[in-house]
């Protein structure tokens, strides 16, 4: 007789009930707001569709505006963005070849480093930090400008002439400041591994070698990775640099594009392109790390 | 001084190791005001983007919904797009779009300057780290510490002022650092819109005097020791302002 | 005071002479001697900040001590011609957070010395670590990883561990003290076990009721001296120091 009916909704209770106790709690309400949940609503997949509609907002009013103004006779800027698409977007890949290449690079040595600021050995220690805090402390672009001044054009090893083309000149000035962030970040990492690992490793006998490689580097891969991709990411970010230093990538091709077509209204259009390609592909990554470190968290 | 800098003449001479900015009065000058430059361009980005940082989280708490989104939408913005493409984008194509102004000789000039539109830059892009940097700051600190300074009297005022921001300003001070770090390495990106900073001005004087390789070893020397500085002091300030016990040690 | 060797008919497996060993400015160890016969179960008490931790670290080698000597079945511990391989193969430790390796399961966290250092067969340390799972009563949870087990279950594990380099001794560092009441008994089962099958034990605890039904000596250390030691039934009953009787009303 008193079998709850499952199709029966629940009681809806007026929101200004005079009674408060019967109000359905709302997380945040009171003073002491949570803002954790707060950003963890703010970083909802359905916000990331609004920052780029304010992107392409912001650029499309700009180009409408810009054609407002513009004569008939030239074609108008959202066609003449189009047009010149596939070339900017090679440029944006060669951006990315010229990213993974870095990182791949910085990312060997600075493993390596990582692990020589912990020997046991003070002056292998002393040299890897060192070397590990000079090259943080220098801006990229000084890098930069270094390697493509102080770099042969050529290397003759052998009698075989291997030229050096402007990008790699590039992908080595980058892979510098690279190589020592992932040394501070391995370093890090392993200084986060509890002293008792150690401890109890060296009570069984194994050997330093054996201990890095059997039982602390094993543990430290997950911590490594989200600011190692946030190092990517920042990398990727830095690629544009090389533009300065006469490499062709994106941002040299939309300089030519500009320079070849002459109207002023392009500008705004074009480098919102441009900021808009850089924040399709970073963006994705810095949500990827957050999730990656929240997972990481709930597992340790 | 003058045997000083002769030493240096001696040393072109012997070696070929030309250190025209030692030696040389007109380019001694202009790379010490390049150095300032670099130093004024960074304490100004940093006040700046310490503001900047400020009012964003204050903004952040927000109950109104939009003016939160329109904050991370910043902060996304700002943090996933290349700064040298934000810096060209404020000073070519927003520089189009500012009115003109004629200066003292009858040209038409725009109305802000290089150096104001790196300021604009720099100080949006370490504003976004910031914003995070102070959210996280003032949240570290636990809400039961505000309620027993208010069940003591104090307003929500007073409470932030005399409790809340002495000790979020302790957990963030370390990124703060960081940042600040980073804003110094970010001035050099002022060279691709001609701002007489200090990598401008030692290239204009590589062109003049050929002695590359001498003014980019002067240069990463230059860097990684004013950084160095920077870092050494802010490591005595943190420590100098440490409470015992508190936080991680 | 007699001295904990007058009724040694041979030479004492663990012998601990004079010694001294500091941290930077603080002394933490000023002076301790004693020896342990082979199959002797010794507990040692005292106030944190005793020394009691630091001096089972020397004796395995992972502290170095600054004077004095400590030998284990003749070898050296502080020689620094001694390859530390052989020292480990006699002592065993355990510790008290487990320090378990997190990213291998309880099986192979027994597994991985043998194989990696004393590079026995795989088969062989395979079947000897489902012994050793048995003998702890983990049996079933061979596959789980340490992040799945309760401290108790842990620690056993841990025990396990050490039990695979088939040590000659084994040290306990407050083994049971991060561990809840429930599962604290588990453990200390454990170690009876050990004890009652001959193994020479050396355990720091505040398990009173255990040490006074288990231990054949007992040592009380403060300041990083031995203050008191004797035989269980003198220590717990009669003791003659003023600083024991107070430790002892306090923990009792």
């Amino acid at each position: 007789m008193f079998r709850r009916n499952p199709k029966r909704r629940p009681r809806q209770v007026n929101p200004r009930h005079r009674l408060a106790v019967l109000l359905p709690t709302r997380p945040g309400v009171t003073g002491a707001s949570n803002a954790d949940q707060k950003f963890s609503q703010l970083s909802s997949g359905r916000l990331r569709a609004i920052h780029l509609l304010w992107l392409f907002l912001i650029f499309g009013a700009s180009a409408f505006g810009a054609g407002a103004q513009n004569g008939t006779d030239q074609p108008s800027i959202v066609m003449t963005i189009l047009a010149w698409t596939p070339l900017l977007l090679k440029g944006f890949g060669f951006n990315i070849l010229i990213s993974f290449m870095s990182m791949a690079f910085g990312t060997a040595i600075g493993s390596v480093l990582g692990v020589l600021q912990i020997s046991l050995l003070p002056p292998v220690r002393f040299s890897s930090r060192i070397l590990t805090q000079f090259f943080r402390n220098s801006p990229w672009l000084v890098l930069l400008f270094y390697c493509m001044f102080m770099l042969p054009f050529e290397i003759t090893v052998g009698g075989l002439r291997i030229p050096f083309p402007d990008w790699i000149k590039a992908v080595i000035g980058l892979s510098l400041p690279v190589m020592a962030n992932v040394a501070e970040i391995v370093r890090g990492a392993i200084n986060s591994i509890p002293s008792g690992q150690w401890e109890a490793s060296e009570s069984l006998a194994f050997t330093r070698r054996q201990q890095i490689w059997l039982i602390i580097m094993p543990q430290c891969y997950k911590r490594m990775l989200p600011p190692w991709m946030n190092l990517y990411a920042i990398l990727t970010m830095a690629t544009v640099l090389a533009s300065i230093v006469g490499v062709e990538e994106v941002m040299t091709l939309a300089g030519q594009v500009l320079a070849a077509d002459g109207r002023p209204e392009l500008l705004v259009p074009i480098y919102s392109f441009v900021l808009l390609w850089f924040f399709a592909y970073c963006y994705p990554i810095a949500r990827w790390t957050i999730r990656l470190e929240r997972k990481f968290v709930l597992n340790t | 001084m003058e045997a000083f800098f002769d030493w240096f003449r001696w040393l072109y001479n012997e070696t070929g190791i030309n250190l025209t900015f030692i030696y040389d009065a007109f380019d001694r000058t202009r790379l010490l005001k390049g150095f300032l430059t670099t130093v004024w361009l960074s304490a100004v980005c940093l006040v700046f983007s310490v503001i900047i940082g400020i009012v964003g989280a204050w903004l952040q708490g927000s109950r109104l919904k939009w003016t939160r989104r329109i904050v991370q939408g910043y902060i996304q913005f700002f943090r996933n797009t290349p700064p040298l493409v934000q810096l060209y984008f404020f000073y070519f194509a927003l520089g189009s779009l500012m009115p003109k102004v004629q200066n003292d000789w009858g040209g038409y000039e725009p109305m802000l300057g290089n150096f104001a539109w790196a300021v604009i830059s720099l100080s949006f892009f370490a504003g976004s780290f910031n914003v995070e940097i102070f959210r996280s700051g003032i949240e570290a600190v636990p809400t039961s510490t505000i309620e027993a300074a208010e069940s003591l009297g104090y307003t929500r005022l007073k409470a932030y002022i005399h409790i809340v921001l002495p000790l979020a300003f302790r957990v963030c001070l370390p990124a703060l650092n960081n940042n600040l770090v980073n804003l110094v390495k970010a001035t050099t990106l002022a060279f691709a819109i001609a701002v007489p900073e200090m990598l401008y001005v030692s290239s204009q004087i590589w062109s003049d005097n050929v002695n590359v390789r001498e003014m980019m070893t002067f240069l990463l020397v230059a860097y990684v020791g004013l950084v160095g500085i920077l870092v050494w002091a802010m490591n005595r300030w943190e420590r100098a302002i440490k409470i015992p016990g508190y936080g991680s040690q | 005071m007699p001295e904990h060797t007058d009724n040694f008919k041979e030479t004492p497996f663990v012998s601990i002479t004079d010694v001294y060993q500091s941290f930077g400015d603080n002394q933490v160890i000023k002076g301790i001697s004693f020896n342990v016969a082979k199959g002797e179960v010794i507990c040692i008490i005292g106030p944190s900040g005793s020394g009691k931790s630091t001096l089972l670290r020397c004796i395995n080698g992972l502290v170095k001590i600054d004077a004095g000597s400590i030998k284990v079945k003749n070898l050296e511990v502080h020689d620094p011609h001694l390859n530390k391989l052989e020292l480990r193969k006699i002592v065993g430790m355990v510790f008290q957070q487990y320090n378990l390796f997190p990213h291998k399961t309880a099986l192979q966290n027994i597994m991985m010395a043998p194989i990696h250092v004393l590079r026995q067969d795989a088969g062989e340390v395979k079947d000897r670590a489902y012994g050793l799972m048995r003998k702890v009563r983990l049996e079933g949870k061979e596959e789980f990883y340490p992040g799945e087990l309760s401290g108790g279950q842990q620690q056993r594990v841990a025990i396990a561990r050490s039990l695979a380099m088939n040590p000659e001794v084994m040290l306990f560092d407050e083994v049971t003290a991060a561990l809840d009441p429930e599962t604290v008994k588990e453990v200390l089962v454990t170690i009876r076990d050990l004890a009652e099958e001959g193994m020479t034990c050396l355990l720091v605890t505040h398990e009173m009721g255990f040490a006074r039904e288990l231990a054949d000596h007992m040592y009380f250390t403060e300041n990083g001296v031995i203050v008191e030691h004797g035989p269980p039934e003198v220590f717990f009953n009669a003791p003659e120091d003023p600083r024991t009787k107070e430790f002892l009303s306090q923990i009792l």
